[in-house]
C-alpha cells in the first residue's frame, strides 16, 4: 500500500508533470495511507523542510559566480577550450571532460551544458577535427560524434560536482543524514566522491579513444565517397 | 559560537529575498507578481523555519508548490551584459576571473581544516556541529568580496546578477528540498520498510558484499525508475544502507553515501526519465534517435556501477 507513493511520482513524471505538484501529491497520499492527519503530514513537510535548508546554501555562492559571469568568465573557459588544438575528435572530447569535471567539482557547473557549449563549441570543434583529417563528415559519424559529445557533458557533471560540497547531491545526503541522526560531514562525502570520479574518467577516455579508432577505420573503408561527390559537384 | 548555521541561511534568504524585490518590478515578467511571491515566501521560509512553528512552514510550502506548479514562476528581463560587454571586460581581467571563483572551494576547505577549532574569547568561530556548512557560507561572502573589489562592481550588480541566476534555477532550485521531504514522508509511511523486507528475502543476511551489491544496483535501479537519484537515494539508503551497511556491518556513513549516489548517477546516465539531459540534448543535437545519448552512455554507466559495487565494498571491508 504505501508504495502507492512510488507509483505516483512515476506516473507524474512519466505525464510529465510539474515535479513539485507530483512530488507534493505523492507525500500527501502517502502519509493519508499510512493514516497520518493532514496536520501530521504538513508539520513534517514543514520539519523536513526546515532540516532541510542545507540544500539552499548554494545561493550563498550564486552573488560571486554571476558577478563573475557578467564580467566574462564563460567566455574566458570558452577561449581557453579554444585554444585547445588536439588532432583528434576523441582528444577535444577528452579534454572537455576534464574541463567539465574540474569546474563542476570547483562549484562551477554553468560552465558546459548542451545548449551552451556542447551545440556551439564542442561538436563544431570535434567535427572540424574530423574533416581537417578525413574530408567532409558523413551523416552516421556526425550522429555518433554528437551523441559522445552529450555524453561528454552529462558524465563530466554528475561525477564531477558531488567533489564539491556547495552541489545539491552532497547537501542532500547531509540533509538526509540529519534527519535520521547519523554523523556525517559532508567534504569527508567529497572526499569519497573522487575515486569514482577518477574511474569514470578513465572508463570514459578509453571508449572516447576507441571512438577515434572506430572513426578511423569508418572513414578508410569508403575513403573519397562523400569527399568526392562534393568535388565533383563543385568542379 | 560566532558564525552559526542559523547566519548562513539568513544570509542566503537575504539574497533571495533582495532578488525577489527586482521581480516584483519587473515589467516584462508576464507573471512577475506570482514569481516574486514565490522567491519572497522561499527567502522567509530560508531565515526564520527556525521561528515559525512546523506547522505554519508546511503551509508555506504548500504555498510555493501552488505557485510553481500551476506555472506561476516565469523568468523575466535582466539588463545583461552584451556579449561585446562581457568580451571587453573578459580581456581586463583573464584568467584572473577564475581566482574568486577557485576562492570558494578553497576558503571552504581552509575553514575546515584550519578554523575547525577556533575560539575567540571562549567562543567557536564557527558553528562546530556544521563546520563545512559554516565554512562555505563563509567562502561564499570572502569570494564575492574578492570578487567585487576586481571588477569594481556594487552590491547592486552583485543582487541584480543573483537574481538573474535563482530565476535561471527558478522552482528547481526549491526541488531537492521537496524530494528530501518526500523521501521522510515515505520513510515514516514505511517505504523504507518494505524495501528492507524484500531486501531480507533475497540476499543473504550476513553478506556485506550482496548488501553493497543491492545497495548499488537498487540505486540504479529505482533512479530509472524515478528518473532522479534524488528521489532514489532516502528510500533505497533508508531501506539498505542505514540498517544494513551502516548500521550492521559498522560502515562510515560519508563513504556510503557518496558512492552510493553515484550508483544512482549511473541510473540517470541509462534513463530516459532524466529527460533533461538524455533527451532534451538529443533533440538539441539534432539526433535521430532520441535514445541515442543513453545508447551512448551505457557502457560507461554499467562498467562504473560495476567499479562502484566493487569500490564500496573494498572501502567498506578495509
Amino acid at each position: 500500500m504505501v508504495l502507492i507513493g512510488v507509483l505516483v511520482v512515476i506516473v507524474g513524471f512519466v505525464l510529465r508533470l510539474n515535479p513539485m505538484l507530483v512530488v507534493t501529491v505523492a507525500g500527501l497520499v502517502t502519509g493519508l495511507i499510512a493514516h497520518e492527519s493532514l496536520y501530521s503530514i504538513l508539520t513534517q513537510f514543514g520539519q523536513a523542510f526546515e532540516t532541510n535548508r542545507y540544500m539552499a546554501i548554494f545561493i550563498a555562492t550564486l552573488p560571486v559566480i554571476g558577478l563573475l559571469e557578467r564580467h566574462g568568465l564563460r567566455e574566458q573557459a570558452e577561449h581557453l577550450v579554444s585554444k585547445i588544438k588536439a588532432a583528434t575528435a576523441g582528444r577535444i572530447l577528452t579534454i572537455y571532460l576534464l574541463v567539465r569535471e574540474i569546474a563542476a567539482a570547483l562549484g562551477i557547473t554553468s560552465i558546459g551544458g548542451p545548449a551552451q557549449m556542447v551545440r556551439p563549441l564542442v561538436v563544431p570543434m570535434a567535427e572540424g577535427a574530423i574533416e581537417a583529417t578525413y574530408g567532409e563528415v558523413p551523416e552516421d559519424v556526425s550522429q555518433k560524434v554528437r551523441g559522445h559529445a552529450a555524453a561528454v557533458d552529462n558524465i563530466g557533471l554528475f561525477f564531477g560536482e558531488d567533489i564539491f560540497i556547495a552541489v545539491g547531491a552532497v547537501l542532500f545526503m547531509k540533509g538526509f543524514f540529519d534527519q535520521n541522526h547519523v554523523h556525517s560531514e559532508p567534504i569527508r562525502m567529497g572526499l569519497w566522491a573522487i575515486p569514482t570520479a577518477a574511474a569514470v574518467f578513465v572508463i570514459h577516455t578509453i571508449r572516447l579513444y576507441l571512438l577515434d579508432k572506430s572513426i578511423k577505420r569508418r572513414m578508410e573503408q569508403t575513403p573519397a565517397q562523400s569527399v568526392g561527390t562534393q568535388e565533383v559537384a563543385k568542379q | 559560537m560566532i558564525i552559526s548555521i542559523e547566519s548562513v541561511y539568513i544570509f542566503t534568504g537575504i539574497i533571495t529575498f533582495l532578488s525577489s524585490l527586482y521581480t516584483f518590478f519587473d515589467k516584462k515578467n508576464p507573471r512577475r507578481i506570482t514569481s516574486g511571491l514565490f522567491y519572497l515566501i522561499y527567502a522567509i521560509t530560508l531565515m526564520c523555519a527556525k521561528v515559525i512553528p512546523s506547522f505554519y512552514v508546511g503551509i508555506l510550502v504548500l504555498v510555493i508548490v501552488a505557485i510553481a506548479g500551476f506555472g506561476g514562476v516565469r523568468t523575466g528581463s535582466y539588463g545583461e551584459a552584451s556579449s561585446e560587454e562581457r568580451q571587453r571586460n573578459r580581456g581586463r581581467l583573464k584568467n584572473w576571473l577564475f581566482l574568486p571563483a577557485l576562492l570558494i572551494p578553497l576558503v571552504t576547505v581552509g575553514g575546515v581544516e584550519g578554523l575547525k577549532d577556533l575560539k575567540i574569547a571562549g567562543k567557536f568561530f564557527l558553528d562546530p556541529s556544521n563546520v563545512t556548512m559554516v565554512a562555505l557560507g563563509l567562502a561564499g561572502v570572502v569570494a564575492l568580496v574578492v570578487g567585487m573589489l576586481m571588477t569594481k562592481s556594487s552590491p547592486v550588480t552583485t543582487v541584480k546578477e543573483s537574481r538573474r541566476l535563482i530565476e535561471a534555477i527558478g522552482w528547481a532550485a526549491v526541488l531537492p528540498q521537496m524530494l528530501a521531504m518526500l523521501g521522510t514522508i515515505f520513510d515514516s509511511a514505511g517505504v523504507g520498510n518494505v524495501v528492507s523486507k524484500a531486501v531480507d528475502h533475497v540476499i543473504p543476511s550476513n553478506s556485506l558484499f550482496w548488501a553493497v551489491f543491492a545497495y548499488c544496483v537498487g540505486m540504479a535501479l529505482f533512479t530509472m525508475v524515478m528518473g532522479n537519484a534524488f528521489a532514489a537515494f532516502p528510500v533505497m539508503t533508508a531501506g539498505i544502507a542505514l540498517p544494513l551497511i551502516i548500521g550492521h556491518f559498522g560502515v562510515q556513513a560519508d563513504k556510503v553515501a557518496a558512492i552510493g549516489m553515484f550508483a544512482g548517477y549511473c541510473g540517470t546516465l541509462m534513463t530516459p526519465m532524466a529527460a533533461n539531459f538524455n533527451i532534451v540534448p538529443a533533440a538539441l543535437l539534432d539526433l535521430k534517435d532520441k535514445n541515442y545519448v543513453i545508447r551512448t552512455q551505457f557502457p560507461t554507466a554499467i562498467i562504473l556501477l560495476g567499479v562502484n559495487i566493487i569500490l564500496m565494498y573494498l572501502v567498506a571491508r578495509f
